[in-house]
């Protein structure tokens, strides 16, 4: 049994500003799929900049470039909180 | 840099691949100029461009910009199979040009370092290296050069920075050989990969240099579990010997038996060496800090409330644009049309001959030019929007609302598109991935209230209503907001119906802004409403060559003629002229007026009479022939002087036992009508281009005539039974 709660986290929960390296990228294949190969790779640093104005979707910077996702595939990619 | 081959060798063909945004095409046009041509890719409504390099005997084939070479989409499928050799009706490549953007190195480097695996003599374009140093990222092309193995010049193609080398470097494009992975896969994938291989090498599927490559790729297909890249993957093993094919299901299932999600693994076995590689290559801020001019600029568009007062400023230009600066020179072309009808009158004596090339071949030329306008400015608007990257933000902020629906954020604009005319619209579809969303959007673009329907509207509305303006205005926003939700309500039923399926993921990049290259845009609408012309148009000629042959047969005799003209009351002074009634004698009895009778037990219901009937048959042409075929039937003339009058005459208009026809109730329904109904041939010629198939676009007329048809039934009726008849 774990001693300790690894407090985990999705790019998701992230407010504007904060960052996270990402753990794991769960979901169903073909978008997981589609998630690494757009770069969010375990180990990679994501930021998260802005929420679209009517809440939905996000925009994420990730190696370098910016990309917008929607909470739902957000919630996807797991990251340590930084 | 003198070509040093003999003029008559065949150019050598050099296919340029790229990420999306990566300045793939500012590039192609500034190595080809205007030796381009324009055409897609047999099958599929992919964009296949091809140009010259002057000087070089150098054929470039540009590639659609994709993230990898997955074959997820059509473009990926296409992307791929050239540079496996693999597409047929375009050879192999000599080599490939790959097109990086140094601002952003680590995801383009994944899409190239698939392409180097292939083996191909390759040359690395690093685009936007001036964006990069400003930026303040210092790259060592020296180095990446020599790590990846391949030549790679940094260019600024907007500015003609580093052409002179690229080109050098095109000309000494080295030989094909296998170049080695450089980093490992996982001991069980390496080995299904080699087993695959061996396959792949003993049927001769591919060159020997692509086999390891051509392996790999294979693999992640058939394992990604995503149906477009499984069924890429059972293609490829369909043209192969059944024993071949066998052993490599075998070693694919070996793999898959061992290893839980393999694709994943090599995803990120690459990254993992593409982000060392990087760190040797690459020295700059730690990026978590940087802010670019882009960013600022974001802040402000993509802002709660300022971003979407812009938004709707933005879209209120681009619709106000079709709209507005389309009329004059679609009136241009209508007088042009016209001119060139009375110079045939002229010179020709009348006859069939003079009436099918004047109503139906003019006329027919006529509707698709008349649409040319609006194409050109749209596909115009629509680079702007695309080549600033502002597109992007408008899916960034129109995705919630139109996820509501089912929909993707990349519907909004086309959709908005349609309210000018649908034919724009369902060209702007183009870019949404999904296909299911695409047909989607495509399917319910019609709905949206289009200006050819606007005559229809105003003539009926004011026929009825008279000069109670309130009541007009409301009418006319009424109808505008029919079209809109029931589009809307339709787009979730197709989702959930003929659609549904697991919801396509909105995964967009931002890309940075940009200023727009005029020549670019120039070039890229030209080519795009040329193709509309040569594709849609001769569907469009052909089918109202058979309206006007509908109309024109069988020609009355003489005594019926004069039997028409006799009948009108003699006290009339101001009645119709001879030759209008004459014309409206002639189209009573033609094929289209027969069949106008015919519907009329169908057109009884929704409360119209034969006459509608006619004007809704010829409609298909295009909506706005319905003011003028209401002006032959009603024998007024040419409705665009008798305006006025044609609106008493529909008004004043009776059924035998003396009820008027167009009453309230029958307005409405016919109004309604004209709101759901698929009448313009154009859009249906467009729908079978883009879905490649009758079936869509006869689906599409299916869908909306029934529901045409019933809701102004359940106008009509209700309406007559709360109004008793009016």
């Amino acid at each position: 049994m774990p001693t300790t709660v690894i407090h985990k986290q999705a790019v998701s929960d992230l407010q504007p500003g904060q960052q996270g390296n990402i753990v794991a990228v769960s979901g169903p294949a073909e978008i997981r799929h589609r998630l690494l190969e757009m770069g969010l790779t375990p180990g990679t640093r994501v930021e998260l900049i802005r929420v679209a104005p009517m809440g939905d979707p996000v925009e994420i910077r990730v190696r370098g470039y910016r990309l917008s996702l929607r909470k739902s595939e957000a919630s996807a990619v797991r990251i340590d909180a930084a | 840099m003198a070509d040093t081959q003999s003029v008559t060798a065949p150019p050598s063909r050099i296919a340029i691949a790229g990420n999306p945004n990566s300045g793939k095409t500012t590039l192609f046009n500034a190595l080809t100029g205007l030796r381009q041509k324009v055409a897609n890719y047999p099958g599929v409504t992919v964009e296949k461009r091809e140009g010259e390099i002057a000087g070089l005997n150098i054929t470039l084939l540009d590639l659609p910009g994709t993230y990898s070479l997955t074959a997820r989409s059509p473009d990926e499928q296409i992307a791929r199979d050239v540079i496996q050799g693999r597409l047929e009706g375009v050879p192999r490549p000599d080599g490939i040009l790959i097109v990086v953007d140094a601002a952003n190195l680590e995801r383009n480097l994944y899409l190239a370092t698939q392409i180097l695996d292939f083996g191909w003599p390759v040359v690395i374009a690093c685009t936007m290296s001036d964006l990069a140093a400003e930026n303040g990222l210092h790259i060592d092309y020296a180095r990446l050069s020599m790590e990846l193995g391949v030549p790679v010049v940094p260019v600024v193609a907007s500015k003609g920075v580093g052409l002179d080398e690229l080109r050098h470097a095109l000309t000494r494009l080295t030989k094909h050989a296998e170049r080695a992975r450089p980093w490992p896969l996982e001991p069980a994938f390496e080995e299904a990969v080699e087993h695959v291989a061996t396959c792949v090498n003993q049927c001769n599927a591919l060159p020997p240099h692509a086999t390891r490559a051509g392996a790999l790729l294979w693999l992640m297909d058939f394992l990604s579990g995503e149906q477009g890249s499984r069924s890429s993957a059972e293609r490829f093993l369909a043209k192969l010997p059944t024993g071949c094919a066998q052993s490599i299901r075998s070693a694919a299932g070996t793999l898959a038996a061992k290893h839980g999600d393999a694709p994943a693994s090599a995803i990120e076995a690459r990254y993992r060496w593409i982000s060392e590689l990087t760190r040797r290559v690459v020295t700059g801020p730690n990026e978590a800090g940087t802010i670019t001019r882009s960013d600022r600029l974001d802040r402000l568009l993509t802002h709660k409330v300022f971003g979407l007062v812009i938004f709707a400023a933005v879209m209120f230009g681009l619709f106000a644009s079709i709209f507005w600066w389309a009329e004059p020179l679609m009136g241009l072309i209508e007088s042009a049309q016209n001119a060139v009808s009375a110079g045939v009158r002229r010179v020709m004596p009348d006859g069939p001959l003079q009436s099918l090339l004047t109503d139906g071949l003019i006329t027919g030329v006529g509707a698709v030019v008349s649409f040319f306008p609006q194409i050109c400015i749209l596909f115009f608007c629509l680079g702007v929007l695309e080549d600033t990257g502002y597109m992007a933000r408008a899916a960034f902020l129109m995705d919630r609302l139109m996820s509501r629906v089912g929909l993707h954020g990349k519907s909004f604009i086309p959709l908005l598109s349609s309210y000018a005319c649908a034919i724009p619209g369902i060209l702007a579809t183009r870019t949404i991935e999904s296909t299911r969303d695409r047909f989607t959007t495509i399917l319910i673009a019609p709905l949206m209230s289009c200006s050819a329907r606007l005559p229809v509207y105003l003539i009926v509305i004011g026929a009825v209503f008279g000069e109670r303006t309130i009541v007009k205005a409301g009418l006319m926003f009424g109808l505008y907001a029919l079209g809109t939700i029931t589009a809307l309500v339709m787009a979730l039923v197709f989702k959930r119906t003929i659609f549904a399926g697991p919801r396509p993921p909105f995964i967009m990049e931002l890309p940075p802004y940009r200023l727009p290259r005029l020549r670019t845009l120039i070039l890229t609408t030209w080519e795009r409403s040329r193709l509309f012309l040569t594709n849609a148009g001769t569907t469009i000629v052909a089918v109202c060559i058979v309206l006007w042959a509908l109309t024109y047969f069988p020609r009355m005799s003489a005594a019926q003629g004069e039997a028409a003209v006799k009948a009108l009351p003699a006290a009339q002074t101001e009645g119709p002229s001879r030759a209008d009634v004459l014309a409206s004698e002639q189209l009573r009895q033609s094929y289209m007026g027969r069949l106008g009778h015919a519907i009329e037990p169908v057109m009884k219901p929704i409360g119209l009479d034969w006459r509608m009937g006619v004007g809704i048959l010829s409609s298909f042409l295009a909506r706005e022939v319905f003011v003028g075929a209401m002006g032959i039937t009603f024998a007024v003339g040419d409705p665009e002087q008798h305006g006025d009058t044609l609106r008493d005459q529909m008004a004043a208009a009776t059924w035998p036992d003396g009820r008027r026809v167009l009453g309230v109730a029958a307005a409405c329904s016919l109004l309604v009508f004209y709101v759901f109904a698929c009448q313009c041939i154009s859009t249906l010629a467009v729908v079978r281009k883009e879905t490649g198939s009758w079936r869509w676009p006869a689906f599409m007329f299916a869908y909306m005539t029934v529901l045409a048809y019933v809701a102004a039934l359940l106008v009509y009726q209700v309406g007559t039974r709360i109004m008793g008849g009016a």
